[in-house]
This record gives C-alpha cells, structure tokens and sequence, in this order.
C-alpha cells in the first residue's frame, strides 16, 4: 500500500503512489481529449441547423405517424411471415454449418489442431466480423434481391455466433464422462454420441434460441437492402414519406420481438 | 461353486435401456416433430429462388471474389479514410456518452436500490432501446437531425443505454448485499452507499461489458450508413452499387481488421479486469 512520508517524518496513507496518481490522471486526460477530438470530427460532418431543428422534425414526425394506418397491417402479414422465415430457416441453416464447425474448432475434438482447427477458426471469425446487414447487401448482389439472400445472409452471420458459442462449450466439457465412455469400448462416433453431445446438448438449444430471437431482430431490416421480409415494406413507407404506415411496421415489429422474446427465454428457461 | 456365465447379449442390453426422450408424453412429442416438419415445408415453399438469376450472380460472385486479390485500397481512398473516421469517431463518442447516461438508468433500473416509479421507468427505456435493431432507430434519427454521424452517434449512444443499462442493472440486483449494508450501517448517504457499497462490486464488470460495447458499437457503425447516419457503411454500399469491387473488397478488409483489433483489445481488457 502507498505510504507517503512527509517532511516531518508523519506517514499518510494514500490510494496510489505520485506516479500511479498521474498516470490516471493522464489516462482521464487522454480519454477526455480523444473524445472531444473525435466530437470536432463530427460536428464537422454535421449540420447544425438540421440538428436545432429536431425538436420541431420530431414532433413534425409524431404528428404523422399517429395515428398508425391500422388498415395497412393487413398487407403486412405476409412480409411478416417472410420475416420469420428468414430468421428462422436461416437460423437451421447456421446450426447445419456451425455445429460440425464448432467440433472441428474445439481443440479436444479436432481432428489436427495444426491444419484444421485455424481453419475452423478462421470460418468462425471470418463469419463474426461481418454483419448480417453487410452479408446481405453482397448476397443480393450475386442472387438478387428477395428471401433467398436474406437467409443465407442470416445464416452466414449466425455461423461465427452459434460456432463459437458452441465450441467454447465442447472445450469446457468433464472429460472424466468421456473418458468413462471410452473405456467401455465405445467408437470415435459413440463417444462423441454418448460423452460429449449430452454435455453441450442444453448449451446448444440456447445458444441456438437465443440466436434465433437475435436473428428475428435483424431480419426485420434485411428487406432495406432487398433481402426480402418487412424492411422493404419499411424502405417503400419510408421512400414516400408515410410515416403512419411506418409506425404501423414499427409496432407489428415490437409486437413480433416481444413474442420472440418470450419463447426464446421460456425455451432456455424450460432447458437449462 | 457354478455360476452360469451367460454370452453377452449386446442386443438384449441395448433394447434394455434407452435415453429418455426429451418431450415424455409420446404424442405430444410426434405433435412438435410434425409441426416442425410442417412450418419446414411450409416455410421452404415460401421461398422464392430464381435459379437462372442465381446463375448470372453466380459469375459476378466470382467477379467480386476475385476482387480480392488484390483490394483496391487506392482509386477512393479519400472516400474511405472519411467513412472509417466517421466510423471511428462515432463509435467513441457513442461509447462515452452512451456509457455515461447508462449509469442513471442502471441505477434506476436496479430493483434493490431504485423506488418502483423510478425502476418502471427506466426499465422502460432500455426495454425500448433494446427491441428496435439499430437501423430502425437510425432511421428516426436520420429523420430528425438529418443525415450524418451525428444520427449515427446518436443511435449507437441510445443502443449503449440499453445494452448496458440492462447488464449493469442485472448486476446491481446481484451483489453481495451484506456489504452495501455494512456501509449503510456507518450512517452513509445514499451516494456513499453508492460509492462505497456498490461501485466497487460491480466496477470490474462494468469496464468489460463497457469494452465488449465499444466493439459492439464499430461493428454497427459500419452498418449505419446504409440508412444515412454516416460512417463507412455508405462507402461500401456505393461502392457496390456501382459495381466497384475492389473497392468494395478493400473496405471489407479494413472493416474485418478493425473489427478484430477491437474484439482482441475488448478481449484483453475484460480479462484483464476481471
């Protein structure tokens, strides 16, 4: 503990030495003025006389868009739909991939840790790092716009989630069960069937559920870049300034996430 | 002594027990396998593929692949040094303030320290920050203060809110309360319970959720522009849109970089503190 001894031979007890006081005082100091740059740089890019505005624009915005076209929610149901289908088969599209992925990842159930375990882990952190929203706007572009795109979008993302999630999980298992497993004389496959599955088995089903609700958030704006589902609804609201058909999206979407909420934490409740 | 040694019948052991089964009652468990291949069905079918289309996109998916040996990081530069900056500079911004205002709101939302007007309230917020994807929300604010970072910085700020209000919440509810009353037993006020009692229980994890946001924070900023609310999103859509792929490629790359740098700095300083 930092003790400081005064001239007169007193000693007083202190939080930091004189240099740790200063190095944390520089630290606030940087942190303070990387802020306030980074601040310049977009007040820059910013014009002000829109953002004095705003008041105005919002409750301008508010005005319009209550109350919601209520009649518009019947050309919403099929988009809607579409929606959930893509979250949803794009989802089971990323379990289909991540799984086998997520065990060749895991270094105690990789084949070679020096071949191909990177190159799990390389599919797994390409996959994460792009969004969804990104993967969409390349998938339109080489399938064309639509449901197609939106799920593979979907689904390429999830990949990174689902597979690192899961191989975290295949790494923490008690290899003491599948040892046990192995010394009854059971196979490569039984092993992994009988030792290792039941383990991660109610990982798996969260992490999958939990992705799922992620990914019916996400599908939502999916149609803005022509990936199919509500958002190109939204986009075409948006595109002709109608934004009581935009809050009737809006709530039909928060409607929709709090459902998906609810079965997703009831799911993971129920397993785990 | 005789005992009868009889073969081993790996068929009779294996007939004599099998796992239990997920779903107990039978039927309900052929109902859920139904239903599920039903919706499979009934979801597929309503996938529309233009296979001939996919075919054309097949060759400018090779196009675009081939874009990436090499990126072409040079033709507009000038265009993605800005979007990266904006990108840059509005995820720091967003994170501060975010962080900052998600304090109160954490506070608020905490049920053992919060009156329960006080507690809907802010639970309220970070419920509604935390449904809309950030697009949607990016879209309102584009609306209101017009197009540019500042909309970006806006939206991520509030998404912060949310996101760490929520953990941060869910961590004041979980600490040990036997300290926070030992503080409140010397007679101190409500911010020295704050101070003393809660803020260095809860200090160490709040860094890391803070440093895991910031990551969460570029990665959205990427996405942002699409909708108009600046950052490097808007480049590589135009890029796209005029079919300039290297380009396009080159932003990828960076933003892939990017991206990593900041999961392995958040990484390292969750790790570090905790």
């Amino acid at each position: 503990m930092p003790v400081i001894t005064k001239a007169d031979g007193t000693r007083l007890w202190a939080r930091r030495t004189t240099a740790g006081d200063l190095a944390t005082w520089f630290g606030w100091l940087l942190g303070v003025a990387l802020t306030v740059v980074c601040f310049q740089f977009i007040s820059e890019h910013t014009i002000w006389a829109f953002v004095w505005d705003a008041p105005r624009q919002a409750a301008d915005l508010l005005e319009r868009s209550v109350p919601p076209r209520w009649d518009y929610a019947n050309q919403l149901w099929k988009p809607m739909w579409d929606t959930i289908n893509i979250a949803t088969l794009g989802t089971l599209l990323a379990i289909l991939i991540a799984v086998p992925t997520a065990f060749l990842a895991a270094h105690n159930t990789t084949p070679s840790r020096a071949l191909v375990r990177p190159i799990a882990l390389f599919v797994i952190v390409a996959s994460r790092s792009v969004n969804s929203l990104i993967w969409a706007l390349i998938l339109v572009i080489i399938f064309g716009p639509g449901m197609f795109a939106g799920i593979l979008a979907i689904g390429l993302r999830s990949i990174g989630f689902i597979g690192k999630l899961l191989y975290e999980a295949i790494e923490e298992i008690d290899p003491t069960q599948v040892e046990a497993i192995r010394a009854t004389g059971a196979s490569g496959a039984q092993v992994l069937a009988w030792g290792i599955v039941p383990q991660i088995a109610p990982a798996f089903a969260g992490i999958s559920v939990f992705r799922w609700d992620i990914n019916i958030r996400e599908a939502t704006v999916l149609g803005l870049v022509g990936a199919g589902g509500i958002g190109l609804q939204l986009q075409a609201s948006i595109g002709r300034l109608a934004w009581e058909q935009v809050s009737m999206i809006l709530l039909l979407i928060l409607a929709t996430v709090i459902v998906s909420e609810w079965v997703s934490a009831r799911v993971r409740h129920a397993i785990i | 002594m005789t005992t009868a040694t009889l073969p081993f019948d790996a068929r009779a052991a294996a007939r004599a027990w099998r796992p239990p089964p997920l779903i107990e009652s039978a039927w309900l468990r052929y109902a859920v396998y139904l239903g599920a291949l039903l919706y499979l069905v009934a979801g597929l079918g309503s996938v529309e593929v233009n296979w001939v289309r996919a075919a054309e996109g097949l060759e400018r998916g090779a196009q675009f692949l081939a874009a990436f040996f090499p990126p072409d990081f040079v033709t507009h530069w000038y265009e993605i040094e800005e979007g990266i900056l904006e990108s840059l500079t509005m995820t720091v911004v967003a994170t501060v303030f975010g962080v900052i205002l998600s304090v109160p709101f954490a506070l608020g939302a905490a049920r053992n320290i919060a009156p329960l007007p006080v507690y809907l309230f802010c639970r309220g917020v970070i419920a509604a920050s935390r449904t809309f994807q950030e697009v949607l929300i990016a879209i309102l604010f584009v609306a209101m203060f017009g197009f540019g970072p500042l909309a970006g910085m806006i939206t991520l700020a509030f998404a912060t809110i949310g996101f760490l209000g929520k953990l941060l919440a869910e961590d004041i509810e979980d600490i040990d309360a036997s300290q926070a009353e030992a503080v409140r037993a010397t007679g101190a006020s409500w911010f020295q319970l704050l101070a003393w009692g809660i803020q260095p229980q809860v200090l160490p994890r709040f860094i890391g959720l803070t440093a895991y946001r910031f990551d969460i924070n570029f990665r959205e900023s990427a996405v942002l522009g699409l909708v108009g609310a600046g950052g490097i999103g808007d480049t590589l859509n135009s890029s796209l849109d005029r079919y300039e792929f290297g380009t396009s490629a080159a932003i990828l790359l960076i933003i892939i970089a990017i991206v990593l740098a900041c999961e392995y700095a958040s990484g390292w300083i969750r790790r570090a503190v905790q």
